[in-house]
């Protein structure tokens, strides 16, 4: 009885194993097999040469941002490891990404018991991570709180980030701009949201309609997604047939912008124009083609963790800015929200992320 | 609907005597199945046969009235949409629009289906279709061509639901707990392989983005597919062996050992029907977004049980149907449509879902309290 099964089972398991190296050796190798188009990963880091740039002071910077569920955190992590990687006497410390706080929490811990010279961190949620940023403020750390702003200003050091609201507005003065010029009376402009509870995606919102207002325009209908593709695509798929003459489309991200866009092609419409938001390479490529219904996106760009590494350096090295008057670097950045058009898209292609 | 009252409605009058028979005496019968050997091979499939047939039998009339309920509830949201958004609700397009919309998560419905029906739970199956879409889109498996990519996406999805097949029957473990582990590591190998980026099916693999913009006869050729999916689903549940045999693994293994049938071997091929469906969804998704990604078919496994559940369906296992579960499923795709139609928020459809939800779970169990 038994033995007959366990051959069945070894013979089995010898099948699984082998077919399953069979199906890693021909399929698993993806990014190296082929020529990439788009070679130029190390984005976000134009060369500059200021004196700033010199190697100086030798630092340890602490990093820590959430797990990559979606291509712009990940271009978040690369883009800083990227930056960090070109300075001699920058020593990169990051930690396990994580979508847990309660994990982000004990990582940030265990960098401020290594005492490194300064953090930049990258909160899951900015209130629930302001404790420890706290922390490691008292403990003479100073922290880089890159994006998702921690509360309480004793915190950090410096916050460097993107402007959601600032998005909005870009991508409202895009979508009314146009559409005054084409003269359109009462157009149906359409929206399609990240994570609708999210207050990020709440500013969008309101930088977008406060900025058709200013047109006499306003949003006809506003959907939320996720953030990704199959969300996106979901979406749009029923919001096209919600709405049978579509003037304006905005759609808040560009990841799941991929799925706006197939949804978009299935239903054979191109009667109206798209804006995206992000600026991921994707999207850039789709606006440079000149074919497709996607005209515009607006940045939010992962090259601010870039910027962040970079700050976080002359902080630690008490250094300030060397474009600025100050000895020291400021307490607050916040990127402006650039639009991304068919005229200006090959300046920005290097700076567009793989999502 | 027809369909699947016509097996059961023509054998309820053998299901009627057929249990007191077999399930009455099934100590007694016990070492004469035993004894019985392979041989036998009639006597073997003969018992197999009517013992899963006698389970639904009493059941099969309550099967149809929910079904009746499923119609009903679909035919009031259809009726909601033609007095909310006549001008869009009964459009050609706007239908096109919800089959392609459910074609993906139908197809795993579809095995989920088998594997509730066997006794079992699959909430891997949002995962194994992430996976499969990676790994049939990364750069290596691209450059095959799209029949590659079609096979890969298939054989990765029908390998994970083996694992879990094997996992289950032969390790032993919990149905819940191994398919939440293949959950969990199916999704990280997704987002390892894609380094979590979103893989764009490339211009020379279109035909598989051709799946959803090559119309026949006014649909879209997935709609072909999922049809094709359920109707080999209900043939292969309602009119072989391995169907009988599910109901009946799922009914009461003990008893099914008893009577011969590897209840092991066949909770195996079940969890690996339930991946090879994860695996054709995961080409549909493919065909829908043009990309593979590790972010798809999240909470996809809630998705489908639900619909399960809802098309009546006993959580615990030995009966239900392939149509219910569509149904099932249909509705939640309008109740989506519905609310984007009318602009309402997706907060609001998601309690409407939960409400559905309870509805129809109340129902199912004032039904089987009126029969027992």
């Amino acid at each position: 009885m038994s033995n007959p099964l366990a051959r069945r089972g070894f013979l089995v398991g010898g099948a699984v194993i082998g077919a399953g190296a069979l199906a890693t050796a021909c399929t698993s190798n993806e990014p190296a097999a082929q020529p990439s188009p788009a070679g130029s990963q190390p984005a976000g880091t134009p060369a500059g040469g200021t004196d700033n740039d010199q190697p100086g002071k030798q630092v340890v910077i602490g990093f820590s941002a959430p797990a990559a569920d979606h291509g712009w955190i990940a271009a978040i992590a690369k883009n800083a490891q990227a930056a960090a990687g070109q300075y001699s006497d920058v020593e990169f410390k990051p930690v396990e990404p994580t979508n847990d706080i309660n994990a982000q929490i004990s990582a940030v811990e265990s960098l401020i018991a290594a005492k490194v010279s300064v953090l930049v961190l990258l909160p899951n949620d900015g209130q629930q991570l302001n404790q420890i940023a706290r922390q490691a403020t008292d403990a003479g750390i100073p922290v880089v709180n890159l994006d998702r702003i921690f509360p309480d200003k004793l915190s950090y050091r410096t916050w460097i980030g993107g402007d959601n609201y600032g998005m909005g507005v870009a991508a409202g003065h895009y979508v009314g701009k146009k559409l005054k010029d084409k003269g359109v009376a009462n157009p149906v402009i359409v929206e399609i949201q990240g994570i609708a509870t999210l207050p990020l995606t709440q500013d969008r919102s309101k930088g977008f309609a406060d900025a058709l207002k200013t047109y006499g325009f306003s949003v006809t209908a506003q959907q939320g997604a996720q953030f990704t593709v199959q969300s996106g695509n979901e979406v749009a798929t029923n919001l096209l047939q919600a709405h049978k003459k579509i003037d304006a489309l905005w759609n808040h991200d560009d990841d799941q912008g991929v799925g706006v866009l197939a949804a978009i092609k299935e239903a054979s419409r191109n009667e109206f124009f798209m804006v995206g938001g992000a600026g991921s390479a994707n999207a850039m490529r789709e606006i440079q083609s000149g074919n497709s219904v996607l005209e515009a996106t607006v940045t939010y760009s992962p090259t601010m963790a870039s910027s962040a590494i970079k700050l976080a350096r002359l902080i630690a090295q008490g250094k300030g800015m060397s474009d600025l008057v100050e000895n020291q670097v400021p307490q607050s950045i916040t990127l402006a929200s650039e639009t991304i058009t068919k005229e200006n898209v090959a300046q920005y292609m290097p700076l567009g992320f793989e999502s | 609907m027809t369909e699947s009252r016509g097996p059961q409605a023509e054998k309820a009058p053998q299901a009627e005597k057929a249990p007191q028979a077999e399930n009455a005496p099934s100590p007694g019968n016990a070492p004469e199945a035993e004894k019985a050997p392979p041989a036998d091979e009639h006597a073997r499939v003969e018992a197999q046969a009517r013992k899963p047939v006698a389970r639904p039998g009493p059941l099969a009339r309550l099967g149809e009235a929910r079904h009746l309920g499923l119609l009903a509830a679909l035919a009031l949201l259809v009726v909601v949409g033609l007095v909310t958004r006549p001008e869009n609700f009964a459009t050609a397009s706007n239908l096109v629009s919800i089959l392609s919309l459910a074609a993906t998560i139908g197809v795993i419905t579809v095995g989920m289906t088998f594997v509730i029906i066997g006794g079992g739970i699959d909430l891997s199956v949002g995962s194994i279709m992430a996976l499969a879409s990676v790994w049939a889109t990364t750069l290596a498996t691209q450059s095959y061509g799209p029949f590659v990519m079609i096979v890969c996406a298939v054989l990765v999805g029908a390998g994970a639901g083996l694992v879990n097949g094997l996992l289950i029957s032969y390790g032993r473990m919990v149905p819940f707990i191994a398919t939440l582990a293949m959950f969990v590591a199916a999704r990280g190998l997704a987002e390892r392989m894609s380094d979590r980026k979103t893989q764009l099916v490339q211009q020379d693999n279109q035909m598989i983005v051709e799946l959803s913009t090559t119309r026949v006869l006014g649909l879209p050729l997935l709609v072909f597919v999922f049809a094709l999916v359920v109707a080999a689903g209900w043939v292969l549940l309602n009119r072989t062996t391995f169907g009988r045999r599910t109901y009946a693994v799922g009914g009461n293994p003990e008893a099914a050992r008893l009577a011969g049938i590897d209840v092991r071997r066949h909770t195996v091929l079940l969890y690996a029907l339930s991946g090879l469906c994860c695996g054709i969804a995961a080409v549909l998704i493919m065909a829908r977004t043009t990309t593979g990604s590790s972010t798809h078919g999240q909470l996809y496994e809630l998705d489908a049980i639900a619909a399960v559940i809802i098309g009546g369906t006993l959580l615990a296992g030995g009966r239900g149907t392939i149509m219910g579960s569509i149904l099932g499923l249909l509705i939640f795709t309008l109740i989506t449509n519905l609310f984007i139609l009318n602009g309402l928020n997706t907060s609001d459809q998601l309690i409407a879902k939960g409400l559905i939800i309870v509805v129809a779970v109340l129902l199912q169990r004032r039904g089987l309290e009126s029969r027992t």
